[in-house]
């Protein structure tokens, strides 16, 4: 776990907004044995290019090869290994726990409020909650429901984005074709 | 000019300067074979038996003359038996463009007749491909498929065009012929280290691979060698870069090569590898190979620094103007002790393997075939034994000579290979096979009879898998599971049926004869040489093994 953590590293890449990237991309990592722990995409502000943010692990000459390899990706425009310690990150979670008697619902909501996470669905016998944050405040909080029976739950993988004049897409030089 | 999405195609490829294009009809592509019938001044077609012969073709027409090749084929099955050939011309970076037909775009995703997602299937082993939905996308595609499988380390690239979008018209504007790209400059801070390092090294070798030929740096690799006096070693894809006769030049190195070449780089302090990627059939054990040496590597494609062999310097970039700017620093000529200790490798017994010359062998056939042909003839190979022997015992001349299925190895190439070489030199083409590897794709000869190419065929028959049966024996305690093929075939008879000359050559004395003749037919010719199923491929170093561990003997 201890050399999990230290081997994880993070991957923001600027790809073309067109069918089959996401499936060039995790075909590339398939076939070269890189395994994928997250990932999430969605397209920017500009609608030709989506932006994927990948958490792996891997040494460094793993890292090193799978930057090397995306970047060969006709797709891909750029791709950066981000600095965890100069990165904003944040990852969203939906959990739902079944709840059948008082006690365990006052605890909870207690925990949702420390949390600072929110209720968004409540019913007799369940309640839904949504939380955002990085991801080890995420699984803290999934280790705190679990004793109560949580009935299911979806993360979003994280997404990342540098800080302040750290722009993606200023860097993206990659010559036109 | 409003023309179709199929005219569309046929203008670019004259654009592009494609004359040749190897193919097979089917129903998606018919609008696009339409306008190849109405542009048959300009291109001309030549249709296999097979769309995999195709697709080899178009691979042996671009090794052979470093253009790039084209290749056509139906939607559905015609597609996926482009799958192997395209795979061989990715792993050996060949620019290929392959156009597939698919159905029109309504009926995609339905399961239609002779619908395959092919982008799906191809997306592995192609440098990129696409699918065009759209007519108006369709120019820019087809022109951005060529430059992507010609620029940096090229390699096949698919267009996927439907139906509809063939017969769409759009606005077509004529451009210019492609001028050559320049490749991205060399660092000049990576080049001084390097230089530094070359400096620095009292034993360099010289370890270059197929980058060489496809960059045309034959003559720049000689000269820096001879520079600073290093001794050369290649992998198999390296062969023909240097002429065999060239005095530094050891030969190949690595699980079949010359016992000098792997003897003398592991004697070395420095490997400068240009234009290679480290196979491990080139290097056997990866660590013992740089161990005790540092490594400098010369290669356009920067994935591939530090992916098999940790490297210390590295240049990436076009290994021509890498080893001119190299010739342009004040690197020297290393001292004439490594030089003796080189000629002292060179002398050694084991140096100097041969056959067994008592009878009918690889070796003497090979050479003999070396006797009637030119420095410019193409040698084309499938894969197996004979195709080590080819590597081992024939003397390249010229670059672009040897066409071989180097990293995929694929059985059965030759024959397609074969004739896309004889029809992109218009030269006299051999063809070394085997029984195993002919059988694959024999119906190619077809082929070459139909368009009477001056193919010579020397199928070297031991009535086995040779190189699977090798193994075998080495490893396996002579279990020979299912690689004794004891096939009927009259091989001198079946190319006859063909349309094709047939010989065989069974005697050790008949050799001259009968290459004389086979050397003299217009058009194709098979020449049957039986040969003895234990025949080995020596020397050999096992896989994962060192020069420590080579075998030469049987």
């Amino acid at each position: 776990m201890e050399k999990e953590k230290k081997d994880r590293f993070l991957l923001s890449m600027l790809v073309n907004n067109e069918a089959g990237v996401l499936t060039r991309i995790s075909g590339l990592f398939a076939r070269r044995g890189f395994n994928i722990a997250s990932l999430s995409v969605g397209e920017t502000e500009n609608p030709d290019i989506s932006r994927m943010t990948i958490m792996a692990t891997g040494d460094d000459y793993f890292k090193e090869q799978v930057v090397l390899q995306l970047e060969k990706l006709q797709d891909v425009r750029i791709v950066e290994l981000m600095d965890m310690d100069d990165t904003v990150m944040r990852e969203l979670l939906l959990v739902k726990v079944r709840v059948d008697d008082q006690t365990s619902r006052s605890q909870i909501l207690e925990a949702v409020s420390i949390f600072r996470a929110k209720v968004i669905d409540l019913t007799p016998v369940s309640l839904t909650v949504e939380i955002t944050g990085e991801t080890v405040k995420l699984s803290a909080f999934i280790e705190y429901l679990a004793p109560y029976g949580i009935s299911e739950l979806c993360r979003t993988g994280v997404t990342a984005i540098g800080r302040g004049n750290n722009i993606l897409s200023k860097k993206y030089n990659k010559e036109e074709n | 000019m409003k023309l179709t999405g199929a005219q569309i195609v046929i203008e670019i490829l004259c654009e592009q300067g494609v004359d040749t294009v190897f193919g097979y009809p089917g129903g998606t592509v018919l609008n696009i074979y339409d306008e190849l019938y109405k542009s048959s001044g300009r291109i001309k077609h030549y249709i296999t038996c097979h769309e995999q012969g195709a697709a080899h073709a178009a691979d042996g027409y671009a090794r052979s003359t470093g253009k790039t090749g084209v290749v056509f084929a139906t939607s559905g099955p015609g597609a996926t038996n482009l799958v192997t050939g395209l795979a061989t011309a990715y792993l050996d970076s060949t620019p290929v463009v392959a156009i597939t037909g698919n159905v029109a775009c309504p009926p995609i995703g339905r399961d239609s007749f002779q619908e395959v997602d092919i982008c799906g299937v191809t997306m592995p082993i192609t440098k990129h491909n696409y699918i065009v939905k759209d007519v108006t996308r369709l120019a820019h595609v087809v022109r951005e498929a060529f430059r992507i499988a010609r620029r940096g380390r090229p390699g096949p690239v698919l267009i996927d065009i439907p139906k509809d979008v063939q017969v769409a018209e759009c606005e077509f504007e004529p451009a210019a012929a492609p001028v050559a790209k320049e490749e991205k400059e060399v660092d000049s801070t990576s080049l001084k280290k390097a230089v530094k390092l070359i400096k620095d090294a009292k034993k360099p070798f010289i370890y270059f691979g197929g980058g060489v030929v496809i960059s045309d740096a034959s003559k720049e690799l000689i000269r820096f060698a001879e520079k600073i006096g290093a001794p050369m070693g290649s992998s198999m894809m390296g062969l023909s870069a240097v002429p065999n006769k060239h005095p530094l030049f050891l030969g190949m190195t690595g699980m079949h090569g010359r016992f000098a070449a792997s003897k003398v780089l592991s004697e070395s302090d420095l490997i400068i590898a240009v234009g290679t990627r480290f196979s491990d059939r080139a290097t056997g054990n990866k660590l013992q190979f740089s161990k005790n040496r540092r490594v400098l590597h010369i290669d356009i494609d920067p994935a591939e620094i530090g992916k098999n062999i940790p490297v210390y310097v590295s240049l990436v970039g076009d290994v021509k103007q890498a080893l001119n700017l190299l010739l342009a620093s004040d690197i020297k000529h290393t001292a004439q002790s490594w030089h003796d200790e080189g000629e002292a490798i060179k002398n050694m017994p084991d140096s100097h393997l041969t056959m067994d010359m008592s009878r009918l062998n690889p070796q003497a056939v090979i050479e003999a075939v070396r006797k009637r042909t030119a420095d410019d003839t193409v040698v084309a190979t499938d894969v197996g034994q004979h195709q080590m022997w080819a590597a081992q015992y024939y003397h390249f001349g010229n670059p672009r000579t040897f066409v071989t299925s180097g990293g995929l190895g694929t059985m059965g190439f030759g024959m397609g290979a074969a004739i896309g070489a004889c029809v992109g030199t218009g030269k006299r083409t051999v063809l070394f096979t085997s029984d195993g590897s002919f059988h694959m794709n024999m119906n190619e000869l077809a082929t070459a009879v139909t368009n009477n190419l001056p193919l010579v065929v020397i199928l070297l028959d031991n009535n086995a898998l040779g190189m699977v049966r090798q193994w075998q024996t080495m490893f396996f305690d002579n279990r020979y599971s299912h690689t004794t093929l004891s096939r009927q075939t009259n091989y001198a008879k079946l190319a006859e049926a063909f349309g094709a000359a047939g010989l065989c050559l069974t005697d050790k004395k008949d050799i001259d004869a009968i290459l004389d003749k086979a050397f003299e037919v217009d058009g194709p010719v098979l020449v049957h040489v039986k040969i003895d199923s234990d025949e080995m491929v020596l020397p050999m170093i096992p896989p994962g093994g060192t020069i420590n561990d080579i075998i030469t003997k049987n």
